[in-house]
């Protein structure tokens, strides 16, 4: 069994909740005191019958005012794999929060309620999936019911969609019709739907090939801590301990230690306590060198025959998310897995508009939820790879130096 | 499929072990908070894999409320030795002469919420600037919503309004003094998931886990063991049952489960079968209000 995390957008109304509800409820994985307090919730209401969308619902202050504050995560499992919804909400700060629970999924569910078809919002949401490189796309063409079940309303924003999807160049783009209020579609394939030949939501969440979503190829591994147990019979153990970014990693492989430029080779390698032949992403694993190098926390580890960027001049798209606006000028932390330097942001480019994709120039200072092409200094050169070709080892975080808040999403260029 | 290839356990360990080596590096002194329960026990499994062949790099602290089963602290005392890790055991009982707090009252007297000061005097006795808790965002609604690094301010707070965005396996963990970061390195795991990696690496478990025989009372269809913390009433009629524990908290708030399961492969069974949540089946106080772990996380509980 494999595990899928993925995240729901969808506007306000869209009925996101009900949908994560519905496949909580329909796929068994509600309980009864959790439907029995689900229930009495629904009681203190006014409106009467079983409102699945409180099931996502979590704190009491959203509770009494009937909004969302933040990324909610929820869990759920079948025979065939465990998934993980990174719930973000829809409205306000809703870029902010719908990069943070992205940054994770390796699919989206794009809501889509068939009355309105694509709107502003799906442009946005598709955007941000398309910044991200999430890898596949589901478009939930929802409330299907209230359009009467319509083929042609769903071949339209198909048509629609598509375009979107084509511009912004995403791929794997899945439709499927749904009424998540009345579950066709959902868990079961819907009888009133005939006309649709696809898989119901579930089965394709369950089934939707993710296995190339892991690089395989470039090896890449960053110190996380050093191992240095100094007991007796441990006293020159000295072992790099980290999370295999992407690739494999063989006993014996000649490496190079980036930024420093070392060469030497694999001597050893563990998990979990336990020797290994080959390590392999996502494990975390220990390394240790042939050769006794000065290496710490940050340092990168990588086959010599295939080699990073390694740079201190860094062209970045940043996402914004702190209150307080970015100026030229401002200095940060920059944290690139567990590398962190010290990082000025030189100038800033243009900024990038998220409904239309439009560049556009940057007056004053870049407020919260807006996306900007940037260049960055760092103190010390970073060891990445560009985001398009390769998520893992290109994304980082801007760190507040006075408030330590994290203030921006960085993709490398 | 590929021999490159992780399956859903595997997933969450390298996460889980990611997450412990980012707290041992990023902070001065981290702890890790060992209620003795299950989940903590993994923990700890997951921290002698991240630090092999090290030694945990961190002391395990225990907050005693001075109710648990002394099963659960004979357990704590040999897991300890055994992973070779200092131990900090800090009572309640103490704080509560100390503060001259009023004890909890009633039939069921938890000194669940008198915890909190503990802990809170703990954190600055040892000026801990991490710890790390066992919850899962699966157990309860509050949880969901917090981040794998939470930062608490100098009272311990939670303040789900501010919370840091966390993006990509990016931690942040820095803080201003007085501060701490309270760290969930098993916040994606689920009760099921725990208990199928407690069986795939063969980890030792207290004996009240498994089936074994008790004197009981029952509580508004909860059974709750006769100890020397709770006693029944004249209203009370004693049962000897066959159960086991599903969670292991005090024994003034943690309720058994009727069953013969006497292994892993038992209780797994059951835990698959049941149709009741694992706090809503085993807690006695958390059904006192909705928002019960809201308001305790936004005073400095774990």
């Amino acid at each position: 069994m494999d595990l899928l995390r993925f995240i729901t957008a969808g506007s306000v109304d869209d009925g996101k909740s009900t949908l994560i509800g519905r496949l909580l409820y329909d796929s068994k994985n509600i309980l009864i005191d959790q439907l029995e307090a689900l229930e009495k919730s629904t009681k203190n209401r006014t409106d009467g019958s079983v409102d699945l969308a409180l099931l996502t619902d979590g704190l009491r202050a959203e509770r009494e005012q009937g909004i969302t504050i933040d990324v909610a995560y929820r869990y759920f499992t079948t025979p065939k794999r465990k998934f993980i919804i990174a719930d973000a909400p829809g409205h306000v700060q809703y870029t902010r929060n719908m990069i943070t629970g992205a940054s994770n999924a390796s699919l989206i569910i794009v809501l889509v309620d068939a009355r309105q078809g694509v709107v502003e919002q799906t442009r946005r949401h598709s955007i941000i999936a398309s910044l991200l490189k999430i890898p596949h796309v589901v478009v939930a063409i929802n409330k299907m019911d209230l359009v009467e079940y319509s083929q042609d309303v769903f071949n339209n924003i198909v048509i629609d969609y598509a375009e979107v999807a084509k511009q912004l160049g995403l791929k794997n783009v899945t439709y499927i019709p749904i009424s998540a209020l009345n579950g066709d579609n959902i868990v079961d394939k819907s009888e009133i739907i005939d006309w649709y030949d696809g898989k119901p939501l579930l089965e394709f969440l369950e089934e939707v090939d993710t296995a190339h979503d892991i690089d395989l190829d470039n090896a890449r591994f960053q110190v996380q801590f050093v191992i240095r147990p100094q007991t007796e019979e441990l006293h020159d153990y000295r072992g790099y301990a980290g999370k295999i970014i992407s690739g494999i990693y063989k006993k014996g492989d000649k490496v190079k230690v980036l930024p420093a430029g070392l060469e030497t080779s694999i001597s050893k390698l563990e998990v979990g306590g336990r020797e290994a032949e080959e390590v392999f992403a996502p494990q975390a694993a220990v390394i240790q060198l042939a050769d006794d190098i000065d290496i710490s926390r940050g340092d990168a580890i990588v086959k010599t025959e295939d080699t990073p960027v390694v740079s201190n001049e860094l062209e970045v798209l940043l996402c914004w998310l702190d209150d307080k606006p970015l100026q030229t000028g401002n200095k940060y932390y920059l944290q690139h897995n567990s590398r962190l330097v010290r990082a000025v942001v030189k100038s800033i480019e243009y900024k990038l508009d998220v409904n239309t994709l439009q560049q556009q120039p940057v007056e004053g200072g870049v407020k919260l939820n807006e996306v900007v092409k940037a260049t960055i200094r760092t103190a010390s050169p970073l060891v990445y790879d560009p985001y398009d070709q390769f998520v893992v080892n290109g994304s980082a975080i801007l760190v507040d130096e006075t408030s330590n808040s994290t203030v921006a999403a960085v993709l490398l260029q | 499929m590929s021999k490159y290839h992780l399956d859903y356990l595997e997933q969450l360990e390298a996460e889980s072990i990611h997450i412990f080596r980012e707290v041992a590096a990023q902070f001065e002194r981290p702890a890790l908070l060992f209620s003795g329960g299950k989940d903590s026990i993994t923990m700890v499994h997951l921290a002698k894999k991240a630090f092999a062949p090290g030694k945990i790099p961190f002391p395990l602290v225990h907050i005693d409320t001075g109710h648990n089963f002394p099963e659960a602290l004979e357990f704590r005392d040999w897991l300890a030795n055994e992973v070779n890790a200092t131990l900090v055991v800090r009572k309640v009982e103490d704080t509560i002469k100390q503060k001259n707090l009023t004890e909890p009252k009633g039939k069921f007297p938890s000194r669940n919420w008198l915890q909190t000061y503990t802990l809170l005097d703990t954190i600055e006795e040892f000026k801990f600037d991490a710890c790390i808790g066992g919850a899962r965002r699966d157990e309860e609604k509050a949880r969901a919503k917090e981040r794998i690094f939470s930062v608490r301010d100098e009272f311990g707070q939670w303040n789900p309004k501010l919370q840091r965005p966390e993006l990509w396996n990016i931690y942040n963990g820095r803080i201003h003094k007085g501060e701490n970061v309270r760290v969930f390195p098993i916040s994606n795991w689920t009760e099921l998931d725990i208990w199928n990696y407690i069986r795939k690496e063969n980890i030792d478990l207290p004996s009240i886990y498994f089936a074994h025989e008790r004197q009981v009372i029952e509580h508004e269809g909860q059974l709750v063991a006769i100890s020397e913390f709770v006693q029944p009433d004249a209203s009370d009629v004693v049962l000897t049952k066959q159960v086991r524990y599903r969670t292991v908290g005090d024994m003034t708030c943690t309720a058994a489960v009727e069953s013969a399961a006497a292994n892993l492969d038992e209780v797994i069974n059951e835990i698959i079968a049941t149709r009741i949540s694992e706090r809503g089946e085993t807690r006695i106080d958390d059904k006192v209000t909705e928002a019960a772990m809201e308001d305790r996380k936004k005073n400095g509980y774990f």
